[in-house]
């Protein structure tokens, strides 16, 4: 084509499954490990925590997914899909070895050069936590960990058995230097050792105080994110300290086919992490 | 800059020589109305017009174009994977586009080619392609362009501006491109009279009855305005039928689709419209801007608020009046513009009861 210098942004790169983890005790939840197919596209797909990309499956079409994996993990990107449309419906069925296209990585990131020398709560609900997850382990690489001060997480699921990453959970409790509070809404298991309750509440009675010197990264549902919000501002969280990764419909993820905007800004290539402050200027249509 | 008078023969007979190094395309009466077609050989664009019903953004920007393709058929080394489709992109002109439309086409640039990203297909059939404009000398009632950033002899985004004076023409050669046309067509530069061009300007210009009034939009408050009390009634008669959008010579909002016949399978970049629910509907069931309301208020939001906001370059319209003419329930831009312009927050609190 002409204007031969101009990477192509349409095509993916292709990509095979190297393995399925089914996650989550309804089988909704897959997470989906790929290996590039060409030497030199694992470099050129060189992504930040945060980062989402576009899952490409020629004849079904594409969907936008957080990077699941992390940036100090190499040989290989990670994706936790939720079982939901045409396309991840399709995506749930194919297996090992097969091959599809993986475009990106697009939007921004959390924003770490911000975060570095601070410390970081990280409040995350339901499978939302994936982007939570890429941040965790690239805040837990040895050469990372020293950057940021104390990290605390508050995670919680429906139950224990829709608990993503859960030998990860497990590891990370035992560490010392990440302040693990995993809850679930409710269970019956009687050997069940962390926390029972929503998202909100336990956030309020085990996340540190806000400061200048602290900053909430959250990501849910829409419900958990609308009562994590007072609770953020009761502990003295400013909206510029209280991060968001939004979602919108998207095809093209790179800001130019038009329907992800809030405002003027665009989901796919303005964020899709905003501050509070950033979101409460716009007019919210996501 | 460079100016050539043509009679219509040397007109006809440069756009025939012209076509040996150059696909032309320009407008071609259909029915009731003029389109922009692929022109045919010895056939000169038909100037017996004021626009045509749709914008040629076709001609950059196809409404369905196939941009990848793949073989499912898992006996090919290569199945599953994304191939480029190769595009023709020989040069070609578009003679007789106005300048509304070819101020549009810059506009339109501004998304495709943004510094850090840039659509090739987008890039390719823009870059191939040179822009023969006709300036207009019998705009309608509904035409604004003079206040819309643009105007009747605008020369943004042309490469070459043709007057028609008497019965031949007189041409502006603006670039590169349109003297490599000139040159192509056999036009001898030189010959003119450029007091001619400000003559047809002036009068054009005068015959303009329309106008809009954009100097408070960027001054204006985006969430102010996004809440303002005017987008109910805005919006009250809209069919969401998307005529706007499609007629839009700056609408540039499309789709990604996969097609698939047999083990062939192709991607497809098809316009699409913000009118349409599906256009922002969530997996979920959720839909960001699910009443026809906020879709009114989203098209007007982007082209007189959002586009003003982040450009800085006026507004994302041109003015060519297509959506005021073909909109089925006379939902009319100026009039959401004069809208949005005059808006004072305090004034709306006043008035309401």
């Amino acid at each position: 084509m002409e204007g031969k210098n101009v990477q192509n942004p349409y095509l993916p790169y292709p990509v095979r499954i190297d393995d399925i983890t089914v996650e989550a005790e309804d089988k909704s939840l897959k997470t989906f490990k790929f290996v590039f197919l060409n030497a030199g596209d694992e470099e050129k797909f060189a992504y930040r925590a945060g980062q989402f990309a576009e899952l490409s499956i020629p004849g079904k079409g594409e969907i936008p997914i957080g990077i699941a994996s992390s940036p100090v993990e190499k040989g290989f990107v990670k994706f936790t899909v939720n079982r939901a449309g045409v396309v991840t419906t399709h995506l749930h069925n194919m297996k090992v070895g097969d091959v599809m296209g993986l475009r990106g990585p697009l939007g921004n990131s959390y924003p770490w050069d911000l975060l570095e020398g601070k410390n970081v709560l990280i409040v995350g609900g339901g499978f939302a936590f994936t982007t939570l997850r890429s941040s965790i382990v690239y805040m837990l690489d040895p050469k990372n960990r020293s950057k940021f001060g104390n990290i605390d997480v508050v995670y919680g699921a429906r139950s224990p058995g829709m608990l993503l990453y859960k030998d990860e959970l497990v590891a990370w409790e035992k560490r010392d230097d990440i302040n693990m509070h995993i809850t679930v809404d409710a269970t019956t298991d009687p050997d069940w050792k962390y926390n029972v309750g929503f998202v909100p509440p336990v956030t309020e009675q085990k996340a540190p105080q806000g400061g200048d010197d602290t900053y909430a990264i959250v990501c849910g549902p829409p419900i958990m994110i609308k009562f994590t919000q007072p609770v953020l501002e009761k502990l003295g969280y400013d909206h510029d300290h209280i991060i968001m990764s939004l979602e919108n419909r998207m095809k093209c993820g790179f800001g130019m086919c038009g329907r992800c905007g809030i405002g003027k800004e665009l989901v796919c290539k303005d964020g899709p992490v905003f501050t509070l402050r950033q979101i409460n200027q716009t007019p919210r249509e996501y | 800059m460079t100016l050539i008078t043509l009679d219509t023969k040397s007109w006809a007979a440069g756009l025939t020589a012209a076509a040996d190094a150059y696909r032309l395309f320009g407008p071609v009466r259909e029915d009731a109305c003029h389109t922009f077609k692929a022109l045919e050989k010895g056939k000169t664009p038909d100037l017996d017009m004021v626009n045509t019903r749709l914008s040629p953004k076709a001609l950059i920007f196809p409404q369905s174009d196939i941009i990848l393709e793949y073989s499912l058929d898992e006996s090919r080394e290569d199945h599953h994977i994304m191939r480029e489709v190769q595009k023709d992109v020989t040069p070609r002109a578009v003679v007789g586009i106005r300048p509304c439309d070819a101020k549009a086409t810059a506009l339109v640039k501004l998304n495709f080619d943004a510094p850090d990203v840039k659509d090739p297909y987008w890039l390719a059939a823009y870059e191939a392609t040179t822009f023969v404009g006709v300036a207009c000398d019998a705009p309608l009632s509904t035409c604004f362009c003079t206040t819309a950033g643009c105007g009747p002899y605008s020369e943004e985004g042309l490469d070459i501006l043709v007057m028609q004076k008497g019965d031949g023409f007189l041409a502006k050669i603006l670039t590169d491109k349109g003297r490599a046309f000139a040159k192509a067509a056999g036009w001898n530069p030189a010959s003119g009279d450029l007091a001619a061009f400000e003559a047809g300007k002036a009068a054009a210009e005068k015959k303009m009855v329309s106008a809009v009034q954009t100097d408070h939009l960027e001054a204006a408050d985006l969430l102010a305005l996004h809440n303002a009390p005017f987008w109910e009634k805005t919006a009250f008669a809209c069919l969401n039928c998307g005529t706007c959008t499609f007629s839009c010579p700056t609408c540039w909002c499309f789709d990604l689709q996969d097609e698939v016949a047999g083990k062939s399978g192709v991607r497809l970049k098809n316009w699409d419209s913000c009118m349409f629910p599906i256009f922002t509907v969530h997996t979920t069931g959720h839909n960001p801007r699910e009443t026809k309301v906020q879709r009114v208020r989203q098209r007007f939001m982007h082209k007189l608020k959002y586009f003003v906001d982040k450009y800085k370059t006026g507004i994302m319209c041109v003015g060519c009046g297509r959506c005021v003419r073909q909109c089925p329930v006379n939902i009319d831009i100026r009039k959401v513009c004069e809208e949005m312009n005059r808006f004072n927050p305090a004034d709306a609190c006043a008035v309401r009861d």
